[in-house]
C-alpha cells in the first residue's frame, strides 16, 4: 500500500527516538556556536523523558530536530526506527504530536476547527466523523463541549494549552513532545495540566519527551531525566539517580537555593498557611 | 491488500455469524483514498445484531473507535469481544461523543440588527478617525512647545523607509506611464497636426493630476499597509499596552512621526514621480512625433503655470497625512489575532486609495480656477 504511513506494532519494536553522534553548530559571521557535540540519547516506549539544562544548552533545538524542523550538522536521529529525513510530511500528525510553548493555535479557526485540522487535511473522512472525533478529544483534555465554537483569542492560557494538546493528540500519535508544558500557567492550572498529562500518558500509552524548568512538573511527570550540559547528555536516568550525580549544573539546579526553597516550602506548606 | 489495511470480514462460528474487525483502524490508514467509502458500505451491510470480534485487529485508535461506535448506532453490540485497551478507547469515545454546539441561525431580525450594527460601526470609524486628527493636532502643538523632546530619530527613520526606499519603484511606474500617455496622445494629435500641444497635455496632466495621484496610490499600497501591519503586530504582541503602561503616548510616538514623515516625503515623491513621468513622455514624444527634448524643455514653462506646482505639492501633503492616519487608524483597531491583522491591512490599503481619489476629486472641483 504505497503512501500510507506504516505504524510499528508493539513487540520487539525499535526505540521511540534514537539519537546517535548528534552535533549542532550555528555559524554566524562573527563566531561559531557549538550547541551539541557527539550527543547520544535513546527514548524508549512508554517513558516520560524530561530534558533539562541551563539556558542555551539546546533543549528546544533538540526537540525541533526530532520533529524535523531543523537539520543537525552531523549525526543521526531516528524516530520510530526511521531517519527523520526519510519520514514524509504526509501523516506526520499520526507519528508525533507537538505541544508548542504558546500553543500555536491557528487564530483564524475556532477551537473545534483547530483540533480537527489534521483530520480534515486527510480529505477522506466525513465531516460528521471529524467533528465527533474532535469533540471526543476536546473532552478528553478536560474541556467542556461549549468551548468548541470559541476562538483562540477568547481562551485563557490553560485552555489554550489544553486545546493545543487535543490538537496534538487528534491522530493518536505514539510520541508526544512538550515544550515547557506548564510555563505561564498559574499553580492550579499547572497542577491540573500535569494530572491530565499523567492520565493521558497512562491511558494512551504515550511516550513523552518534554522540556521543562518547573521542578514540580519534572518530578510529578518524568520517569527519566536527561541532563544537557557541556554540549551533551551528561546523564539520563531516574530522578533519584540524577540528583545523586555530582555535576555543577545538577547541584545548582536541583539542590541549589531554588531547589532547596521548593523542598522547604513543600515541607512547611501546612504551617505557612 | 496489505495486512494493516482496516477491513471487516464475516465469519461463521459455532455461536453463529460473527463480524471480524481486522487491520489497523487508525486515522493514518483512513487517509488512503476510497478506503473509507468501502469500509462504510461494509459496515452498513454487517448484521447489526451479530457477534463482533475486535481481538484480531492490530490497532484501534479514537478515530477508528468513533467509526465503529457510529456504525453500531451509538450503543454496544451484543455480544462483542475486544481487548482491554480497545475497550478503553471505545469507552472513552462512547463517553465523550457529543454534538458540537449548533450554529445559530440568522433570523430576519438578526439581519435587521446587523444593518444597524454596520451603521454604528461606520459611525464609530469616523468618530475615532476624527479623534485621531484631533490628537495629531494637539501632539503637533506639544511638539512645537518642546521641539527638543520630539521623536526625531523615528521621523528620520520613517522618512528613509517611506520616502527614499520608494524612489526606484515610483520612478519606474512614473516613467512607463509617461511613455504610454505620450504615445497614445501622439497618435491622436498627429491627425490634427497639433503635434506641439503634446507638451501642454503631458505637462498639465502629469504635473497637476497624474504625478501626485500615482505617487499617492503607490505609497498607499506600499507604506499604508506597512504602517497598519507594524502597529497591528504591536497590538498582537502587546507592545501597545506596554507603551501605555510606561505612560508613553502612542499618538505622540507612533502616529505623529509617521504622519509628519509622510507629509514631508509625499510631495517629494510626487515631484520625483512627475519628473520621471515627464522624462518618459519626452522620450516617447521624441520618438513618435519628433519633438526634441530641447523644445519640450523650453515649451514646458509656458504650458504649465506655477500655480499647478503649488496645487500639486499641497495636494500631496494632504494625501500623505491621510495615508498615514488611515494606516494608523486601522492598525490601532487590530484585534490580537492574525485574521484581524489581515483584514485591517486590506481595509487600510483599500480605504486610503479610495480616500486619495475622493480627495483628489474634491481638490479638482475646489481649485478649478488655479493654474489653468
Amino acid at each position: 500500500m504505497p503512501g500510507a504511513p506504516q505504524i510499528q506494532v508493539q513487540g520487539g519494536a525499535p526505540a521511540m527516538v534514537e539519537i546517535r553522534g548528534l552535533s549542532t553548530v550555528f555559524t554566524t559571521p562573527e563566531r561559531r556556536i557549538v550547541v551539541h557535540e557527539n550527543l547520544d540519547l535513546t527514548v524508549e516506549r512508554g517513558e516520560v523523558l524530561a530534558l533539562v539544562g541551563g539556558s542555551g544548552t539546546g533543549k528546544t533545538v533538540l526537540l525541533r530536530q526530532i520533529l524535523g524542523l531543523e537539520k543537525p550538522s552531523k549525526g543521526e536521529i531516528k524516530v520510530l526506527g526511521e531517519p527523520v529525513s526519510a519520514l514524509g510530511r504526509k501523516g506526520a500528525a499520526s507519528r508525533i504530536g507537538m505541544l508548542f510553548q504558546h500553543g500555536a493555535l491557528f487564530s483564524a479557526f475556532s477551537v473545534l476547527e483547530n483540533i480537527a485540522f489534521p483530520l480534515r487535511e486527510l480529505k477522506t473522512l466525513s465531516p460528521t466523523l471529524i467533528r465527533e472525533a474532535a469533540m471526543v478529544k476536546l473532552q478528553m483534555v478536560g474541556l467542556k463541549p461549549e468551548v468548541a465554537d470559541r476562538m483562540p483569542a477568547d481562551l485563557s492560557g490553560g485552555m489554550i494549552k489544553r486545546v493545543a494538546l487535543a490538537r496534538a493528540l487528534i491522530m493518536d500519535p505514539p510520541l508526544l513532545l512538550l515544550d515547557e508544558p506548564t510555563a505561564g500557567l498559574d499553580p492550579d492550572s499547572s497542577d491540573g495540566f500535569v494530572t491530565l498529562l499523567r492520565s493521558l500518558h497512562r491511558d494512551l500509552e504515550l511516550s513523552v519527551i518534554m522540556v521543562t524548568h518547573d521542578l514540580d512538573t519534572l518530578f510529578e511527570l518524568s520517569t527519566r531525566i536527561a541532563v544537557l550540559a557541556d554540549k551533551k547528555v551528561i546523564i539520563a536516568a531516574s530522578p533519584k539517580e540524577v540528583i545523586a550525580h555530582s555535576h555543577p549544573f545538577i547541584l545548582d539546579f536541583f539542590l541549589g537555593p531554588r531547589g532547596q526553597r521548593a523542598m522547604e516550602l513543600l515541607r512547611e506548606y501546612p504551617f505557612v498557611i | 491488500m496489505d495486512q494493516s489495511t482496516p477491513r471487516i470480514e464475516q465469519q461463521s462460528t459455532p455461536q453463529g455469524k460473527s463480524t471480524l474487525v481486522l487491520g489497523q483502524w487508525t486515522a493514518a490508514q483512513f487517509a488512503q483514498p476510497r478506503l473509507l467509502e468501502t469500509l462504510e458500505t461494509d459496515l452498513r451491510s454487517a448484521p447489526p445484531s451479530g457477534r463482533w470480534d475486535l481481538t484480531k485487529a492490530d490497532l484501534v485508535d479514537h478515530v477508528g473507535g468513533q467509526l465503529l461506535w457510529d456504525s453500531w448506532g451509538g450503543k454496544w453490540p451484543e455480544p462483542v469481544e475486544l481487548l482491554p485497551a480497545q475497550r478503553a478507547v471505545i469507552e472513552r469515545v462512547a463517553q465523550f461523543t457529543a454534538q458540537p454546539p449548533a450554529r445559530r441561525k440568522i433570523s430576519l431580525r438578526g439581519r435587521y440588527l446587523a444593518v444597524g450594527e454596520a451603521v454604528l460601526r461606520a459611525v464609530e470609524h469616523v468618530q475615532s478617525f476624527v479623534r485621531l486628527i484631533g490628537e495629531l493636532t494637539l501632539n503637533i502643538g506639544r511638539l512645537a512647545r518642546a521641539p527638543h523632546e520630539g521623536p526625531w530619530r523615528d521621523l528620520s527613520g520613517h522618512l528613509y523607509r517611506i520616502g527614499a526606499t520608494a524612489m526606484p519603484i515610483t520612478a519606474l511606474v512614473g516613467f512607463l506611464i509617461g511613455v504610454v500617455l505620450a504615445y497614445l496622445t501622439s497618435q491622436q494629435l498627429r491627425q490634427f497636426g497639433a503635434d506641439a500641444y503634446i507638451v501642454n497635455i503631458l505637462g498639465v496632466a502629469l504635473i497637476r493630476e497624474l504625478g501626485p495621484m500615482l505617487a499617492a496610490i503607490l505609497i498607499a499600497g506600499r507604506s499604508g499597509s506597512a504602517i497598519t501591519a507594524q502597529i497591528g503586530v504591536m497590538r498582537v504582541t502587546e507592545e501597545l499596552d506596554a507603551m501605555r503602561v510606561m505612560g508613553i503616548s502612542r499618538g505622540y510616538r507612533l502616529v505623529m512621526p509617521r504622519a509628519m514623515a509622510l507629509a514631508v516625503a509625499m510631495p517629494l515623491i510626487s515631484v520625483w514621480t512627475t519628473v520621471c513621468a515627464l522624462a518618459g513622455g519626452m522620450l516617447a514624444a521624441d520618438i513618435s512625433l519628433g519633438i526634441t527634448p530641447t523644445y519640450f524643455m523650453n515649451a514646458l514653462p509656458q504650458a504649465v503655470s506655477p500655480g499647478n506646482l503649488v496645487l500639486a505639492s499641497s495636494k500631496s501633503v494632504v494625501f500623505g497625512v491621510l495615508i498615514a492616519l488611515i494606516g494608523c487608524h486601522f492598525g490601532l483597531r487590530v484585534q490580537p489575532n492574525t485574521q484581524s491583522l489581515g483584514e485591517g491591512t486590506t481595509a487600510s490599503v483599500v480605504t486610503s486609495i479610495t480616500v486619495v481619489i475622493l480627495v483628489d476629486a474634491l481638490f479638482a472641483v475646489l481649485f478649478k480656477e488655479v493654474g489653468l
